[in-house]
């Protein structure tokens, strides 16, 4: 993009402003600038929330019982945010300016959920679960956190690593 | 068709949560501590997915309408790694307490709003 000579006037970069660093647009203008990102997280989020659906098919839980399928999703998902963002707002080369939008916003938020761990841990506590219930939320709270640390921690060795190559 | 159903909600539900983000922050500015955009998609969609709960459990909600506002719409609407991934950053930055403060403002609202929504729902629609 920048090796490229600029046409006068310069034309306004209208995918910029959500990218590295998501911040409020500042005119009405940049609503409309909008549009690309936000077809890029409905695309994204359709995909996620797919492949959310499919593990709860695939490891259906009892009402009763410990909702593993949630569990690994949110996990999972988190892991990756963490290595994703890290990638992305700290590489040395700056991304497509809607991938962030389409994987981090859009498959990412699509595919982990916390309005379902919320429904989770009312229903274990309705099943006359409390002690699961309580596990539910404090596991999957430390586990998401532990994750994205984890993920983070990763991605920057590597970003590290890559640097002194 | 239930396929088609949650991706239909989450076509809708994943960029509400990315505009209802960018409506609070412009709202708030850059000097909100909090992120508060997460905070509030997140407590809407567990109300949301309450009222849809309670209003099912009276008969008042089918599967399809579940897999339509339930795991599309409040699925996607709602997310676990932008909030994770913010309080990261708020410890990171410095602000453990802050970072605490998303965490246990985060499930109170939550689960206060779920709790909420499904005896409402009941109420409504039973």
């Amino acid at each position: 993009m920048s090796d490229a000579p600029t046409p006068y006037p310069a034309a306004p970069d209208r995918t910029t402003p959500d990218t590295r660093t998501p911040g409020p647009p500042r005119s009405p203008r940049a609503w409309r600038a909008d549009v690309p990102v936000v077809a890029a997280v409905a695309l994204g989020g359709a995909l996620g929330a797919s492949a959310r659906y499919a593990a709860v098919l695939r490891w259906p839980a009892a009402a009763d019982a410990f909702p593993w399928a949630v569990f690994w999703v949110n996990v999972t998902g988190c892991a990756v945010i963490g290595a994703f963002t890290v990638l992305v707002t700290e590489g040395t080369r700056a991304p497509h300016p809607l991938l962030r939008p389409f994987f981090g916003t859009g498959v990412l938020g699509g595919f982990t959920t916390f309005s379902a761990y919320a429904l989770d841990v009312r229903r274990l506590h309705e099943a006359g679960e409390p002690l699961l219930a309580l596990l539910h939320l404090a596991g999957t709270l430390t586990a998401a956190m532990a994750a994205v640390l984890l993920g983070a921690t990763a991605a920057r060795r590597g970003l590290r690593a890559r640097r002194r190559r | 068709m239930n396929w088609l159903l949650v991706i239909a909600g989450a076509l809708v539900g994943a960029p509400l949560r990315h505009l209802t983000d960018r409506a609070v922050r412009l709202r708030l500015g850059p000097d909100a501590v909090l992120p508060w955009g997460t905070f509030t998609v997140n407590a809407a969609g567990s109300l949301a997915l309450g009222l849809l709960t309670g209003a099912a459990a009276a008969g008042a909600a089918g599967e399809r309408l579940e897999l339509l506002l339930g795991t599309g719409l409040c699925g996607a609407l709602t997310t676990y790694s932008t909030f994770s991934w913010e309080t990261l950053r708020l410890a990171e930055d410095g602000s453990p307490l802050l970072a605490a403060c998303n965490v246990l403002g985060s499930l109170a609202a939550g689960l206060g709003a779920m709790y909420a929504g499904v005896a409402l729902g009941g109420a409504l629609w039973g």
